[in-house]
């Protein structure tokens, strides 16, 4: 009797091996975005295509997937098999050897036909270490109806002297109008990168070449009195709480005449369920000084396989499924054109159903294009990142300085007083990370 | 005369009281509302009281998707599990403080008082990365074993309070009989303080089932209990409103029952016996 | 008393709690003391250097440290004014015969039972939603513009939702105490004539003295460790607007990995907790073991 339970005892237990020895479970970290949640629901064609694999998803907001994600693959946790991360990760990341390198996959992904700029934030050393998803720069969105009528004739590549007198005639405060809506919200991810993303347009940089901060340079004084000065004479009230939601909702109610921030925004400016200027968005390429680079950045969001990933082949599967052209058809036949992921193909932007859902494409690209995360200043500089710097401390670099570029708007400190702490602060924190002596 | 300005008085407080009352009750209340309206209606700029579609759709939709199930099975093993543990290590000390008093007892307790004043925060990143290294991160088992320790002191000293008022008589007699320490605990001790460890349990479960520190920082998703399932809402896209207020009704009314029960338990065992 | 026999038993009685809790306080500390010397990232596992004072250096000459200190504090003392300024009255008028006075207890108590995730999120989107939420609404009709709490206010936001968690907590302490007040001295005091606020000046107030001076303990080692409601809402943010100094360690941390920098802050965080505990909270320990 003892035989046969033990025996049966054997065999089960060899029959459940086999069962979890051919069925495979992918545990996917994504962000809540709208996109990515879209992925989530489409995967049943990749369930129904793979039937040995399962999907575990563990989906966050940005702020916590970042931070469970990076300390996962930092403490070598094996918990993640696939994980969208941003182009701020994939630099630091890759050059840790934590991110597997997708070169066995070009002819799935067909990564010639990626964005140049593209392929390149998210590659180092020619090897591709993330597919990219979807992808945004920044534009200049502006009331044509407003502009009309204060008689200004918008250019496709405005300067920040143009803004500044479009701001003062388009602005009437007893209307409700106002001149120009920014973000004023601190945050490495809020105001840091618009105004980065300004003070590049202006010849600024974050650091020299040898890590030196440079806020006490002639240029990000300009950059920084150029975005307070118009904030504070043209921006609405409450300017120091708004983030890109903020200036979306604003935007869409009529009470901005101009908004410099995602190329994203732009399906939802136009779409007359949710906004009541639908038709009277006009749209322009981010501001520039006339030195060589203009205020638009680049931001991707990808997909990448962690290197302890003990599923790497049907990691890979998925992330060809979810990256491939396949894909693209699938999003477009379920949930129309204009909801497509943008901004990583050259092929949407020569395809004919995208370009008439979405009469912003054309902008939208070249913005992308002119975006170079591997030379984003117009001084030469020892970190990739257009609005943002790739550096671990980054974040902690953008929380304290957002505060102070946020003060100048409250009027709590003068340019000069905030560059100063800026200053200070980088320096402190860059000293004690070790990058400078 | 007296009697009707009594009465009146009695009406003026009553009110006051329910008042004051409800108000504090409200966002419960609120909740509650909004857990059985429809995401559209959960939003809209004027807020209706009752006169709403009345649905179950959004209790449906959180209890079909999947994360909610899991997790409150984590809440319930988490919080029982590490609730009899504390339990168990508290009473043979709780009988040793209340039942052999030496010189050093006070100090001890205040000792055990001083580890809950620390801020756990204190002991964060050690934690953090001995977990990590022992494989803890994201188990039940760590879990269970960081909960019971943060709420030891409170057990401890709640049993303890309880314990010092039991007669030394009863406790004389097992004794006088020939009892084992052991055998005195388990005979007659914990037979007679039943109530008061069933209220130490009721009262460590609640606090075990709302912990949030070490449950946010120390799981993801396998092991994490409730508290931090309903954090991943913080700020999804889409409307989703009405199905927070389900999720966190289904998430605290435990709770609540336990709660409601054991009040008077609770002041004494969170007063650390001070107060009864 | 016991005897020797007794004694030793009682001490392995003893043991396995007192082990445990040393296991769980004192040897971590330890081990931030020690990583409060390093440098340590928890990016680069490897590379511990020793650091000398330099972690203490860098945490007490950064501003955001000092800006987590006072929102720290200012956290604590705003939710012990409020929950204890109206948490007496409440007890006293709960303690009143009125209708359906058990019953009133439980619902006022209710809050308390919360989870602190669930009460941040659900004032954060059902009440203080600047454009959805319900006080937004009430400020509309009042015909105020609603304020964004979470950007212009968070600090006092996160006063609002913890402190409406605390306040039925120190009115049931209260209520408890009161009931064992002796109603003859209150009424000896009437017949001597004094009104209704000198009673409870005089009468009520030394009564409950120790009872606030309990709930103040209380409170204070449960604040000073906010962490939740911070994290789910806020962020810290805007900027460093709403952290307090158990948020700041836990970003150095598990945000910066930085754990030599997070260990000093952390050891900051628990001087300044030992600071306020024992101004506040040692005299109300002692009378403890009455």
């Amino acid at each position: 009797m003892r035989v046969v339970f033990s025996a049966a005892i054997v065999i089960l237990a060899l029959l459940l091996r086999d069962a979890s020895a051919t069925e495979t479970t992918l545990t996917i970290g994504t962000v809540n975005n709208g996109d990515m949640l879209r992925m989530r629901t489409l995967s049943a064609d990749f369930t129904a295509k793979n039937p040995s694999i399962k999907l575990k998803w563990v989906t966050l907001e940005e702020n916590m997937l970042r931070q469970r994600v990076t300390l996962d693959i930092a403490t070598r946790g094996q918990q993640f098999d696939l994980v969208t991360i941003g182009s701020y990760e994939v630099p630091i990341w890759a050059a840790r050897g934590w991110l597997a390198p997708l070169n066995g996959l070009s002819k799935e992904l067909d990564t010639a036909d990626y964005i140049p700029s593209i392929r390149d934030a998210l590659s180092l050393n020619g090897s591709l270490y993330a597919s990219p998803f979807y992808a945004e720069s920044s534009m200049l969105f502006y009331r044509k109806d407003l502009a009309q009528k204060a008689g200004l004739h918008f250019p496709q590549y405005p300067s920040w002297d143009f803004i500044n007198s479009a701001a003062r005639k388009m602005t009437d405060r007893r209307a409700g109008v106002y001149g120009i809506c920014l973000r004023g919200k601190a945050g490495w991810g809020e105001n840091v990168a618009l105004v980065t993303a300004i003070a590049n347009s202006y010849g600024a940089r974050w650091f020299d070449q040898r890590w030196n901060p440079q806020f006490d340079k002639p240029e990000w004084r300009t950059a920084l009195v150029e975005y307070s000065t118009l904030l504070k004479q043209y921006g609405p009230p409450g300017a120091t709480s708004s983030g890109f939601n903020d200036n979306l909702a604003l935007f869409s109610a009529g009470k901005c005449a101009m908004w410099l921030d995602a190329t994203v925004a732009a399906s939802f400016l136009t779409d007359p369920r949710e906004s009541t200027v639908a038709s009277k968005v006009g749209f322009a390429f981010a501001p520039s000084s006339g030195v060589g680079k203009s205020a638009n950045w680049l931001w991707i969001w990808s997909l990448a396989i962690p290197t302890q990933s003990k599923n790497y082949d049907a990691a890979a599967k998925f992330l060809a499924w979810a990256s491939g052209h396949s894909y693209t058809s699938l999003v477009a036949k379920t949930y129309g054109w204009s909801n497509v992921p943008p901004g990583t193909r050259l092929s949407l932007y020569e395809n004919p159903a995208y370009l008439s859902a979405a009469p912003f494409a054309q902008l939208t690209l070249a913005s992308i294009l002119a975006a170079d995360a591997k030379r984003p200043t117009v001084k030469p500089v020892p970190y990739t990142g257009v609005q943002y710097v790739a550096i671990p401390e980054f974040q902690g670099l953008g929380t304290t300085v957002g505060q102070d570029f946020s003060a100048t708007i409250s009027g709590s400190t003068t340019v000069d007083q905030a560059l100063k702490n800026a200053q200070n602060s980088t320096t402190r924190i860059m000293r004690h990370a070790g990058y400078l002596k | 005369m007296a009697g009707q300005s009594r009465a009146r008085h009695v009406i003026l407080t009553s009110c006051m009281a329910w008042a004051v009352a409800s108000l504090l009750f409200f966002p419960i209340f609120w909740t509650l509302l909004t857990s059985f309206k429809t995401e559209i209606e959960a939003v809209a700029s004027t807020p209706s009281l009752i006169r709403f579609h009345w649905t179950l759709e959004n209790y449906k939709a959180v209890l079909s998707a999947g994360d909610y199930l899991p997790h409150a099975i984590n809440s319930i093993i988490i919080s029982m599990t590490s609730t009899l543990l504390a339990i168990a290590l508290s009473i043979p000390a709780a009988w040793a403080l209340a039942m052999a008093p030496t010189k050093r007892t006070k100090s001890i307790l205040l000792w055990v008082l001083s580890t809950k004043m620390m801020p756990p925060v204190g002991v964060l990143v050690p934690i953090y990365l001995i977990y990590q290294r022992l494989d803890l991160l994201n188990t039940r088992t760590g879990l269970i074993a960081i909960v019971a320790l943060s709420n030891l002191p409170i057990v401890l000293w709640m049993l303890f309070s309880y314990f010092k008022e039991i007669p030394h008589e009863m406790l004389e007699a097992a004794r006088m009989d020939g009892a084992t320490p052991v055998q005195e605990i388990g005979l007659v001790l914990l037979p007679t303080s039943l109530p008061a460890i069933a209220s130490a349990f009721l009262l460590s479960f609640l606090l075990a089932w709302n912990e949030c520190f070490w449950t946010l920082n120390l799981s993801t998703s396998d092991a994490a209990p409730l508290s931090v399932y309903i954090a991943s809402f913080s700020s999804p896209e889409g409307l989703f409103w009405a199905k927070l207020s389900a999720a966190s009704i289904l998430a605290i009314a435990p709770v609540f029952a336990v709660g409601w029960f054991c009040q008077r338990q609770l002041v004494r065992g969170l007063t650390f016996g001070a107060v009864k | 008393m016991a005897t020797k026999h007794t004694q030793t038993v009682a001490r392995l009685l003893l043991a396995p709690a007192v082990i445990s809790l040393l296991l769980f306080s004192v040897i971590p500390l330890i081990f931030t003391i020690y990583f409060s010397f390093l440098h340590y990232s928890l990016l680069d596992a490897g590379a511990r250097t020793f650091a000398g004072l330099e972690n203490f250096q860098y945490v007490l000459t950064d501003p955001g440290l000092w800006q987590a200190l006072a929102n720290s504090l200012l956290l604590v003392t705003s939710i012990l004014v409020i929950t204890i300024a109206g948490g007496i009255p409440f007890a006293l008028l709960l303690n009143e015969p009125i209708f359906g006075r058990n019953i009133a207890r439980s619902v006022a108590i209710a809050p308390f039972f919360v989870m602190p995730t669930v009460n941040a999120l659900v004032w954060k989107h059902l009440l203080l939603n600047p454009v959805s939420g319900l006080f937004s609404w009430i400020a509309v009709t009042l015909g105020r513009t609603p304020i964004d709490w979470f950007s212009d206010a968070p600090l006092a936001a996160l006063v609002v939702i913890i402190a409406w968690q605390w306040l039925p907590f120190a009115t049931l302490i209260f209520l408890t105490a009161l009931q064992s007040l002796n109603s003859e001295q209150a009424e000896a005091a009437k017949l001597d004539g004094a009104t209704p606020i000198q009673t409870f000046y005089h009468v009520t107030l030394p009564h409950l003295s120790r009872s606030i001076a309990i709930v103040v303990l209380i409170e204070t080692i449960f604040l000073l460790s906010i962490f939740a409601e911070i994290f789910v809402t806020t962020g810290g943010g805007p900027g460093l607007a709403s952290t307090n100094l158990t948020f700041l360690v836990f970003s150095q941390a598990l945000i910066q990995f930085d754990a030599g920098a997070a260990s000093a802050i952390a050891l900051f965080a628990v001087l300044i907790a030992n600071i306020v505990s024992g101004v506040l909270a040692l005299p109300a320990a002692g009378r403890l073991e009455e």
